[in-house]
């Protein structure tokens, strides 16, 4: 995955975070800190949520600039809305991650935003894409994206299996968030997690004193 | 200037065909090429005047307290001791400003006239959310040139709400927001103390502490604490609510009284003039 840019070179308020997404037998799991801050010295916001729904069952994840993403999310959710609407059924996952990824390749030079899109769908169940800054779209069952995943991919690359179940795979979610904001300055503050099934959605919630210590903590 | 000139160029090209976030490049466009033709001539652009600030807002049980100091600084100098920093932008909305004066200004006063005539339009009372859209649409079309950090407080058919907007167009929703240079001093003062449904002396107190930590410890803050507080049907704008830094009074006078000096004689002599023409001619204050 494309490295993600410096803080110092994003504009304005960045989301400096930690994302991740991973599916499981059944469903699929989203994470991301609570961060929000400013020149990498000041917190602007402790309890951000970067998760986002943008439909019934399909949420993205912003990385990059707070403003641009959430800029971004907006529009794609007006896009996605209004194409289920023509279409008469909910929207496909890739449909959703196709929307963001126009956004941010046809604007590539004035954005600066990252997202994860994850979600379940009638067609293919569950499902994770990455659409990388310049706006290049993959699928993959495990992923992670901001500045704080790059002292997780080695946990990831070794603790993740292919169809866990909905415990484990929250476990893992769970500790790898942990590990990342316990390692990145500008990842922090709650773990918020969203499991998303055939049946429905479920948030988690888990604040900084709950999450998981290691052994140096 | 041809590379400063074919990189607008490239930038006007992408922008016409980017009708999706309507970037206006008109303004950029212009503004680059007088800065350009300013710097041929040898002259840099007037500094904008930027207000040095520190702004905050409190959510308590019934409604909203807004806070600001009300110094207006030009670099170093204090261009400013009394300046007005709690925006009104409608019966139930009103905006702090920090960042560049006239950025705040405008942009409050843009938001305000299309909220009044949205207003109409809907024959309801405007909501705190719509003026955080339009603020954050108009500031992110701007990309970040506006320099317009905003506290955004106000009460509606949804109760007490309370947004922090920044220059790149970015908003958080949140129980308490400081911004402004003076930002970390505040927000101290509200980590230490903030609780959740306060009563409305405990918010006044609080949020008068938070200015005066930004006033007594940020070189860009200064003079006295504005406060607003907006509650359903009730609008109380208190400017001074506390007057920190009054003007001491002089102790001793170089002026000498009458008397002083000894007068030894006087002699007066009337010069004898007369009045050739009487003419009056009114200002138009029309």
């Amino acid at each position: 995955m494309e490295k993600h840019c410096t803080n110092s070179q994003v504009k304005g308020v960045s989301t400096g975070t930690t994302i991740l997404a991973a599916t499981f037998d059944g469903g699929v799991v989203i994470g991301s800190d609570s961060r929000a801050s400013m020149g990498g010295e000041y917190v602007s916001s402790k309890t951000i949520n970067k998760v986002i729904q943008v439909h019934d069952q399909i949420f993205c994840c912003m990385a990059g600039s707070l403003a641009d993403a959430q800029a971004v999310t907006k529009a794609a959710k007006f896009h996605l809305s209004f194409h289920s609407v023509q279409m008469e059924s909910p929207p496909l996952v890739i449909s959703a991650a196709s929307v963001l990824k126009e956004l941010c390749y046809k604007n590539k030079d004035e954005l600066q935003a990252g997202f994860i899109t994850a979600g379940w769908d009638r067609k293919k169940g569950p499902q994770v894409y990455v659409v990388a800054l310049g706006g290049m779209l993959m699928s993959q069952p495990v992923t992670i994206g901001g500045s704080g995943s790059t002292y997780i991919y080695g946990y990831v690359d070794a603790k993740y299996k292919p169809n866990m179940s909905r415990d484990e795979c929250l476990q893992f979610a769970t500790n790898a968030l942990a590990l990342a904001m316990g390692r990145d300055n500008v990842s922090g503050g709650v773990a918020h997690l969203v499991v998303i099934t055939e049946t429905g959605v479920e948030h988690v919630v888990v604040p900084g004193n709950k999450l998981p210590k290691f052994h140096d903590e | 200037c041809l590379r400063l000139f074919s990189g607008i160029w490239s930038q006007l090209c992408k922008c016409l065909f980017k009708s999706l976030f309507f970037l206006t490049i008109t303004f950029i466009f212009r503004n680059a090429l007088l800065e350009g033709e300013a710097n041929k001539v040898g002259c840099s652009l007037p500094a904008a005047r930027k207000t040095g600030t520190t702004i905050c807002g409190v959510v308590f049980k019934d409604g909203i307290v807004l806070g600001a100091d009300t110094r207006a600084t030009e670099g170093m100098i204090v261009a400013d001791k009394n300046c007005s920093k709690i925006h009104y932008i409608s019966p139930n909305i009103y905006c702090c400003g920090a960042g560049t004066a006239a950025d705040t200004e405008m942009t409050t006063q843009i938001i305000s006239s299309n909220l009044e005539l949205h207003a109409l339009s809907t024959g309801r009372l405007p909501r705190v959310a719509t003026a955080n859209r339009m603020l954050k649409q108009m500031l992110f079309r701007y990309q970040g040139y506006i320099g317009a950090a905003l506290v955004l407080g106000g009460v509606d058919c949804n109760g007490p709400h309370l947004y922090s907007i920044y220059p790149h167009g970015s908003t958080d929703k949140l129980p308490y927001v400081t911004m402004g240079s003076g930002s970390l001093a505040a927000m101290a003062v509200f980590e230490d103390r903030y609780k959740p449904d306060m009563e409305e002396e405990d918010a006044k107190r609080l949020v008068r502490d938070a200015i005066a930590a930004g006033i007594f410890n940020d070189l860009g803050s200064g003079s006295n604490i504005d406060l607003c507080v907006i509650t359903k049907g009730k609008v109380d704008y208190i400017r001074p609510h506390d007057e920190a830094n009054k003007k001491g009074v002089r102790t001793g006078d170089y002026k000498y009284k009458r008397g002083t000096t000894g007068v030894l004689t006087k002699a007066v002599t009337p010069l004898a003039l007369e009045v050739v023409e009487e003419t009056v001619q009114t200002m138009d204050t029309s």
